[in-house]
């Protein structure tokens, strides 16, 4: 082996990353664990955190102001907007944990080699947990609500992989910048907040009338993912040739944060 | 297959440092700098950005360790030995040069990397085992070795915040310790822990370096230093300064490190003392006769006065307290403590002589000789004169147990036999 200054683009060497799987397990393994035994509610918070979110939305823009779910289908704004938020807080959770994850895995940065890729994606996947029981209580919603799914719920792993992909690209984006610009974490919750408002969270892509301003509407990646995510649970229209532009922007994302993330973890461990 | 295991090759790593002290910057300054630096193109012509601010870590390192040596790396702080490690462990990579690396390396720079609080002592043997490289299987297999050797027991199933920090330090050496690499590189973690652990630590290290497994050790305990390692590197502001044999290494270092002055002298009529007696040198001298501000205890040493005499009649005993730097005497000696035919006779004018002390008596620390002259019976000539002072070091012995300091001024290796078989046992078995 031989170890001297690399210049410019960096290959991506995922063989090597593959060398190291098990600590990205046992990092991810770590996240979950340390999670559930601090808090004190443990797995009832990763229940009671979409429920009750999304019961505020139901009540303030369902009920108060009248904001409506999909126009086309028949479905209770609780499920529509649950259906929402099951990818949207992997999303925004994952965000927030990844954002800081390299400041706050500096020791090991400082002191262990490692492919540094492993530290962001195992925050990503820790919120995976979630994930699921979110999607357990999601079944219950439906089940209870009446509203069942067809067979396109077999197509959800596939809008999962969509979601991963898209907040690993952000992921890998966020944290490598909070490395060099500290002020990126406070960036993140706001960035957050306002992305929620542009993504198809609260209200229906349909309800946006005009061509012109859902295509550009797509160019957020939440788009894509959040309404293929409903139609493949709900049945709502599938989001048509839009969610190219979605998927589109997406590889840019996750493809331009591997290779942004390569070059700058050199430095990681000088100046963290 | 080359025997090399480790070579670098004009190595350097440079540290921007000065106006950024803060490595990491704000979004806000970088945006500042980027607009404001065409003006300060315009108002400064040709200066270089920030040329001066750079630290040079690491400058021109080359060297060389064969398979089965183990190193060990010394020099004062921020000499770049820590820089070095992490280069070589590939933390961080160099500005300029390169390393070679044959084997699998693992890297010991902290003990319980990784380690988290609110996780079992279980839980973190696995963590911790994985982040230095283990796989899951290897940490499987020797998960009881390392429990046992980590004495923590009962407590594997508490969270380890719990643990008393020598807990702490145990388990943690404990999965580095069943580390398996080819080549391992630690930095001073034996620093940690009470002096039984620190023995154990030693110990295991000592079985790594014998099992023909490559190390590189950076430690500022010159003892370990000397007893684990076969060669040492000594780096100065970030270069190599001094490389060869482990024990040459380090006494070079110790001496050249030494704040003290193991001579003086005084010309002569003018040296402490009066019309009868008064010196002219006072010196510690080594096996090699050279004068010697470090003194290491598998030699013997002689602490050599020199002063003139002008009467012959009266008994004049010249010798010194050997004292701590505290103080402490530790003991006392003049040539008229022995027998007239087993001294050495003096006569008017210049004499020198030597008072010979034996190897394996001082601890290690610093020490002074005060000299005296005393006119027998009658008065001091010279009490608690102007006193020199060297360093002692104590050199281990082939025992696996004589390791740790000890307390004590004096530090001699005692003989020990068995009672039982001797008819003076005075216990009247």
């Amino acid at each position: 082996m031989v170890y001297e200054r690399r210049r410019g683009w960096s290959a991506l060497d995922l063989r090597e990353l593959w060398a190291y799987r098990e600590l990205l397990f046992f990092l991810t393994w770590r996240d979950i664990l340390v999670r559930y035994k601090q808090a004190v509610l443990g797995v009832a918070w990763a229940v009671l955190q979409p429920v009750l979110t999304m019961v505020v939305f139901t009540v303030v823009f369902n009920r108060a102001l009248g904001v409506s779910g999909s126009p086309d289908a028949d479905i209770p704004y609780e499920v529509f907007s649950f259906a929402g938020l099951l990818p949207w807080q992997f999303f925004a959770g994952a965000l927030s944990r990844s954002g800081t994850s390299l400041v706050g895995n500096a020791n090991l940065l400082t002191k262990v080699y490692f492919p540094r890729l492993v530290i962001p994606i195992s925050a990503v996947l820790a919120g995976l947990v979630d994930f699921v029981i979110s999607f357990v209580v999601l079944l219950i919603l439906m089940v209870s609500f009446g509203v069942y799914p067809g067979w396109e719920i077999f197509l959800v792993p596939a809008f999962l992989i969509l979601a991963i992909i898209t907040t690993l690209g952000v992921s890998l984006w966020l944290s490598a910048l909070n490395v060099l610009y500290r002020d990126v974490q406070y960036v993140i919750p706001f960035l957050v907040q306002l992305w929620m408002f542009l993504s198809p969270v609260i209200y229906s892509t349909q309800s946006i009338k005009s061509e012109t301003v859902r295509a550009v509407y797509s160019i957020n990646p939440m788009t894509g993912v959040i309404g293929g995510f409903r139609w493949a649970l709900l049945g709502e229209e599938l989001p048509g040739g839009h969610v190219w532009i979605s998927i589109g922007v997406m590889v840019v994302l996750f493809v331009g944060g591997l290779y942004y993330f390569r070059r700058m973890e050199r430095v990681f461990a000088d100046v963290v | 297959m080359t025997d090399i295991a480790v070579r670098t090759v004009g190595l350097g790593k440079m540290y921007r440092i000065g106006g950024h002290r803060e490595a990491y910057r704000t979004l806000r300054d970088t945006l500042m700098q980027a607009a404001m630096r065409p003006i300060e193109r315009l108002r400064h012509p040709g200066a270089a950005t920030h040329a001066s601010e750079v630290l040079w870590a690491l400058r021109d390192v080359d060297f060389e360790v064969k398979q089965g040596e183990a190193v060990g790396i010394i020099g004062r702080n921020g000499a770049g030995k820590s820089t070095l490690l992490k280069v070589l462990s590939h933390i961080t990579e160099p500005t300029e040069g390169r390393v070679e690396i044959t084997g699998r390396v693992g890297s010991l720079l902290e003990v319980g990397t990784g380690f988290h609080g609110e996780l079992t002592g279980r839980e973190n043997i696995f963590l911790n085992g994985a982040i230095l490289g283990m796989t899951r299987q290897e940490i499987k297999r020797r998960f009881d070795e390392i429990v046992e050797f980590s004495e923590i027991g009962r407590f594997l199933d508490t969270p380890v915040k719990r643990y008393s920090s020598g807990m702490y330090v145990r388990l943690a050496f404990a999965v580095a310790a069943h580390l398996d690499p080819e080549i391992l590189i630690v930095d001073e973690v034996l620093a940690v822990g009470d002096a039984a652990f620190q023995r154990k630590c030693l110990g295991k290290m000592e079985d790594v370096a014998g099992h023909g497994r490559t190390v590189l050790f950076v430690s500022h305990n010159m003892q370990a230093v000397r007893s684990l390692c076969t060669n040492a590197i000594e780096l100065q502001a970030g270069r190599v300064v001094n490389a060869g044999e482990a024990a040459q290494i380090v006494a070079d270092y110790l001496t050249r490190q030494s704040a003290s002055e193991a001579f003086a002298r005084w010309t002569p009529g003018e040296g402490p003392g009066n019309h009868i007696a008064r010196l002219l040198g006072l010196e510690v001298i080594d096996e090699a006769g050279e004068v010697a501000n470090v003194v290491f205890s598998d030699q013997a040493f002689r602490v050599r006065i020199a002063f003139e005499l002008s009467r012959t009649d009266l008994p004049v005993g010249v010798g010194f307290d050997l004292t701590t730097s505290e103080g402490t005497v530790v003991l006392q000696s003049y040539q008229t403590h022995a027998d007239q035919d087993r001294r050495p006779q003096l006569h008017e004018g210049r004499n020198t002589i030597e008072c010979m002390l034996p190897p394996g008596l001082l601890n290690d620390g610093q020490y002074m000789v005060v000299p005296g002259l005393v006119i027998h019976g009658n008065r001091w000539i010279l009490r608690g004169g102007p006193a020199i002072s060297f360093e002692a070091h104590r050199v281990l012995g082939e025992s696996p147990y004589s390791r740790a300091k000890v307390p004590g001024v004096v530090a001699p290796v005692l003989a020990w036999r068995n009672a039982e078989t001797d008819e003076s046992d005075p216990s009247g078995h």
